[in-house]
């Protein structure tokens, strides 16, 4: 087997281009993959089809590439919060498709897990439901299928060679279920460890769904929201 | 048409709904108001405070020693965790949901109507903010409670005969908290379960009829017209 390991988001990040679907993990600010994301920015490909929960947040994470036009298409469920997309959804620079949170994560996961589709409530009698197949169980459901990408770029607090994965806190949210999904998945880790630095028992995503990993550098790991204890 | 009326507090609408939380429930809380309730519950009350982007056992805020980046709820905000709490991803969060395993899901509201459908996700041609986690959230949890103030800012009642936005999930809301009472929609009206004291049904910004008036503070006889 080739390495996994690469030396930075340069050398892992060699074969994107224009028209790629792409996923990118984190909530809001919380867990984006930072330096992948300067990378992209960097390279200046376009027409990305972006699958993330928020495509960014406060003028950061993909809205950095939202900024130089290079995202065509958007799956996410929240919009809220991230001016840069509302302004190109409204002025239709941006197909964006809404997903309620939850199908959104299990569609992902679906198509990392090798389910063709499945029946959730959610959604039901709204909107969301146009167009779908409806089925009654217990309670009216609607037919949602897998999601997949050709790429998915995710950050994690500790990643060894193999590419087994340990995220600190509310980091983790959609990165392991992308991690799944993608054909390529390639992780950038505060802490590139040796085997067997994260316990079996915690290893949060298994290894055989990354194929490529580096060290990250100049972290900013941003706060969105400040809020503390009166004191 | 609101501005006169002896209104409940955003503190006093939280504490009506925890009021509502049983020892030991889980519990789901949206953007906005209801993130004010993990403040407000006392510490006598065991409550696992689930936060939809992969956390049970939601704190109060930390300080700035404590304060981590990588540890927020729904609507980004830095939190703390109490002693055992638990991290996972979104699809296992989602599960919790979906799966009937949580309690209570506190929500806000644009519009709220008597057939207990919901919307909160999108004006159509002004605003548009997505739905976030709460299409999944209103199908899951045992309880559903809409928590938002009862006129909008033109004065316009949010508690309608049948909501006029987008919905964000039909017939699934249990219990309405507004800065004018606590109502439960009944299909064609709503159930007066308690208003602010001070608050009179008169007040509540619809026809009389659109109300079923279930319980009295002064004990007198409830009356019912459920008609249209």
């Amino acid at each position: 087997m080739t390495s996994k390991v690469y030396a930075n988001a340069v050398a892992a990040l060699f074969d994107l281009r224009d028209g790629i679907s792409l996923m990118s993990g984190g909530f809001g600010l919380c867990g984006i993959p930072e330096n992948s994301i300067q990378e992209i920015r960097r390279q200046g490909i376009k027409n990305i089809h972006a699958i993330s929960n928020n495509i960014g947040n406060s003028g950061r994470g993909l809205a950095w590439l939202l900024k130089q036009k290079q995202i065509s298409a958007a799956t996410c469920s929240y919009v809220g919060g991230n001016p840069d997309l509302e302004e190109q959804m409204l002025a239709g620079e941006v197909q964006v498709t809404l997903v309620p949170q939850g199908t959104f994560s299990e569609r992902i996961r679906a198509a990392g897990m090798g389910i063709r589709g499945f029946y959730t409530p959610a959604g039901y009698g709204t909107l969301v439901a146009e167009g779908k197949e409806e089925r009654v169980f217990d309670v009216p459901c609607i037919l949602e299928l897998p999601l997949g990408a050709d790429f998915a770029i995710i950050k994690a607090e500790r990643g060894d060679r193999f590419g087994n994965l340990w995220f600190k806190e509310t980091a983790r949210n959609f990165s392991p279920l992308m991690a799944m999904a993608a054909r390529v998945t390639i992780v950038e880790v505060e802490q590139l460890v040796e085997l067997g630095e994260i316990e079996p028992e915690n290893v949060h995503v298994p290894g055989v769904f990354v194929q490529r990993i580096y060290q990250g550098v100049d972290y900013e790991n941003a706060i969105e929201i400040p809020m503390y204890a009166e004191q | 048409m609101s501005d006169n009326l002896p209104l409940w507090s955003k503190t006093e609408m939280v504490d009506e709904v925890v009021a509502m939380l049983d020892h030991g429930a889980s519990l789901n809380l949206g953007i906005g108001i209801p993130t004010l309730i993990a403040e407000r519950i006392p510490p006598d009350k065991e409550i696992w405070i689930h936060s939809e982007n992969g956390v049970l056992g939601v704190s109060g805020r930390p300080t700035r020693e404590t304060v981590s980046p990588t540890l927020i709820n729904a609507g980004k905000e830095t939190i703390s965790v109490r002693k055992g709490a638990s991290y996972f991803d979104s699809a296992t969060s989602f599960g919790m949901i979906r799966g009937g395993h949580i309690d209570v899901c506190v929500l806000g509201g644009m519009q709220v109507d008597a057939e207990g459908s919901l919307a909160n996700w999108m004006i159509p041609g002004k605003k548009v903010t997505g739905m976030g986690g709460a299409m999944d959230l209103v199908h899951g949890a045992k309880m559903i409670i809409v928590m938002l103030t009862h006129f909008s800012k033109d004065g316009d009642a949010k508690l309608l005969h049948r909501c006029t936005l987008p919905l964000t999930g039909k017939r699934v809301v249990h219990k309405v908290v507004t800065d004018c009472g606590i109502f439960t929609p009944m299909g064609d009206s709503f159930r007066i379960e308690k208003l602010a004291p001070g608050i009179t049904y008169d007040q509540l910004g619809l026809p009389l009829k659109m109300w079923t008036r279930s319980l009295f503070q002064d004990g007198s006889e409830p009356w019912e017209n459920t008609t249209d």
